[in-house]
């Protein structure tokens, strides 16, 4: 208590004499940091040490990198890749959106359906699914069209129509579907049922309202995942090399069976994916504005940063 | 209470077009075993305004979206000009109307929500013109100087380009008013338009309010506004317990009420014995 009154006095006092100290400006000597600047210097001598190795290393072999990164073998499992990616991504979403909306009817056959397509290609390694329909021959050996468990009017081998890339398409396609449909579905819900009403009360109909008033919505909450989805497909092309296609790491695969160079023709590799990878992520950003339109975090973010 | 089939007098007498714009005919809504209103009668002149008052829960918001089948009556009939809304009727049967056929009825009734529900990812005049393209496919340039008209008679006119999160709550409430006028309904239904707004802003869309019923718009309104229910209203309905306790004109039901339950109701909404309204 005594302590107490007697600080309060000594502060009474320099309020008094502090009618001419300078109160406009708030200055203090800040709280020291030395953990702070331990770590700061233990990070600064690890990046010295990575930049060195790499210039130092000549196991990196940067010299070969750059012979072969342009090479036209490289450039065509580069192509081989985005392609691979591109339409499987493609018939990823569109089955994501038939599986998500299945999921939603009120038919229970069609919601459980959907429920079991999802279990069943989540709950699978992607790369067993792909040797499994490589190898789906041994299975089907025949693949007919006709009647069901009726008469069939063609009929066509297995292993003429199912090569090795329409075996990795199919595998790479329907095994995105089932992590867009949860994506999908998650953004549907996350549009206000009452979006859906006032759409209702003008008269706009079922379709019209999915098309112009819930998907742009549903949009917002979908493209951040589905950004991360096409990162993830991009990568996961790399496992159609077990079916000796011809993707990035395929060719890369071929060219250092043959000169021994396997560590510079992976950072080739691996280059142009982070390449791929930063222009979806870029790619990503300007979609993510795009339909981010109307809300108030990103209206302000625009308004600073008009990039 | 106990008849809740469709009277003899309705039945395969067609389009009962007589006495009405808007006839709600023995109206009965229940979720599952819950009952919400039930035997309800109601009669809306055209250029008529219909003010239902009542305690929560008195299935007033729930018969304002029957109207335009938002919801499904579960017995009974409601007629808009004439038209059975939500079914078509033949001889003493009833089909169910397809998606589009309720829509194409929906377009010609105006609604304006509690929650203004107005589309976010679009501008002001983007919702008010969304419909009239859409729906009605009428000329893209025609609908946006009539669009911009709208907004002009709801006092928005340098809000066009705003979207809904930049406006206020009454900004955006009047912006719905004039979406819903967008489609030039024969009918306008507003479902507690002020409730979620703050009392400062109520008054600017009352307004807009008043000013429709001065140029003649059928409307039911399901308020709170005793204010606006004694000024505006032709005709005003008390509901309660999903009925219809008393209804008559505003002076009758808000200032002579005879039916206790109403009594009480105005009592507790006003703070004050009814006759000093």
């Amino acid at each position: 208590m005594r302590v107490l009154s007697k600080r309060t006095r000594r502060v009474a006092e320099m309020l008094e004499k502090g009618a001419a100290a300078d109160l406009s400006t708030l200055k203090a000597r800040p709280v020291p940091r030395p953990s702070r600047w331990i770590a700061t210097v233990v990070v600064a001598v690890l990046i010295a040490m990575l930049f060195h190795g790499l210039v130092t290393n000549s196991a990196f072999g940067w010299g070969t990198v750059g012979q072969y990164f342009f090479s036209p073998l490289i450039l065509s499992g580069v192509r081989l890749t985005v392609i691979l990616t591109v339409v499987s991504m493609a018939a990823g979403i569109a089955i994501g959106i038939l599986v998500a909306v299945m999921r939603m009817s009120r038919n229970p056959l069609m919601a459980n359906a959907s429920r079991l397509y999802i279990w069943f290609f989540r709950g699978t390694p992607l790369l067993v699914q792909l040797i499994f329909w490589y190898n789906i021959g041994a299975l089907y050996p025949k693949l007919s069209v006709g009647i069901p468990f009726g008469p069939s009017f063609v009929s066509v081998s297995a292993n003429h129509v199912l090569t090795a890339l329409v075996a990795a398409l199919i595998g790479l396609s329907l095994n995105e579907g089932a992590y867009m449909a949860e994506i999908v579905r998650a953004g549907i819900l996350s549009v206000d049922a009452g979006q859906t009403e006032a759409a209702r009360a003008t008269g706009m109909h079922h379709r019209l309202i999915m098309r112009r008033i819930v998907l742009p919505q549903a949009m917002r909450v979908v493209i951040p995942p589905t950004g991360n989805q096409v990162i993830t497909m991009l990568k996961s092309t790399s496992l159609c090399s077990v079916l000796a296609i011809a993707e990035l790491l395929y060719t890369a695969e071929i060219i250092y069976s043959r000169n021994f160079e396997t560590i510079p023709l992976l950072i080739v590799a691996s280059l142009w994916y982070l390449l791929m990878t930063t222009v979806l992520t870029i790619g990503q950003m300007y979609l993510e504005r795009h339909f981010g339109r109307g809300q108030t975090t990103m209206l302000s973010l625009m308004e600073r940063n008009p990039w | 209470m106990v008849n809740s089939s469709v009277p003899s007098s309705v039945n395969g007498d067609g389009p009962p077009t007589y006495g009405g714009f808007v006839r709600i005919v023995k109206a009965s809504k229940w979720f599952g075993s819950t009952r919400v209103f039930e035997n309800i009668d109601m009669v809306v002149d055209r250029g008529k305004v219909l003010c239902i008052i009542g305690p929560s829960g008195a299935g007033k918001s729930t018969l304002l979206r029957c109207i335009n089948s938002l919801e499904r009556l579960s017995a009974g009939r409601i007629y808009v000009g004439g038209e059975l809304m939500g079914f078509r009727e033949r001889g003493d049967k009833l089909y169910e109307l397809t998606d589009k056929q309720i829509s194409a009825q929906r377009s010609k009734i105006g609604m304006v929500f509690q929650r203004f529900n107005l589309f976010p990812h679009m501008t002001a005049i983007q919702n008010v013109a969304e419909a009239p393209i859409r729906v009605l496919h009428q000329d893209k340039a025609d609908v946006m100087r009539r669009s911009r008209e709208l907004l002009a008679r709801v006092g928005l006119s340098d809000k066009e380009k705003a979207y809904p999160a930049h406006l206020s709550g009454g900004q955006q409430q009047r912006v719905a008013i004039a979406r819903a006028l967008a489609l030039q309904p024969q009918l306008m239904l507003f479902d507690e338009p002020t409730s979620a707004l703050d009392p400062e802003l109520c008054g600017e869309v009352l307004d807009v309010m008043r000013q429709l019923a001065h140029h003649g718009i059928t409307m039911i309104v399901v308020t709170h506004e005793m204010g606006f229910a004694r000024d505006v209203g032709d005709e005003v309905v008390f509901m309660d317990g999903g009925a219809v306790v008393e209804q008559g004109t505003p002076t009758d039901v808000l200032e002579h009420p005879a039916e206790e339950r109403t009594k009480k109701f105005l009592g507790s909404v006003l703070g004050r014995s009814p006759s000093a309204v």
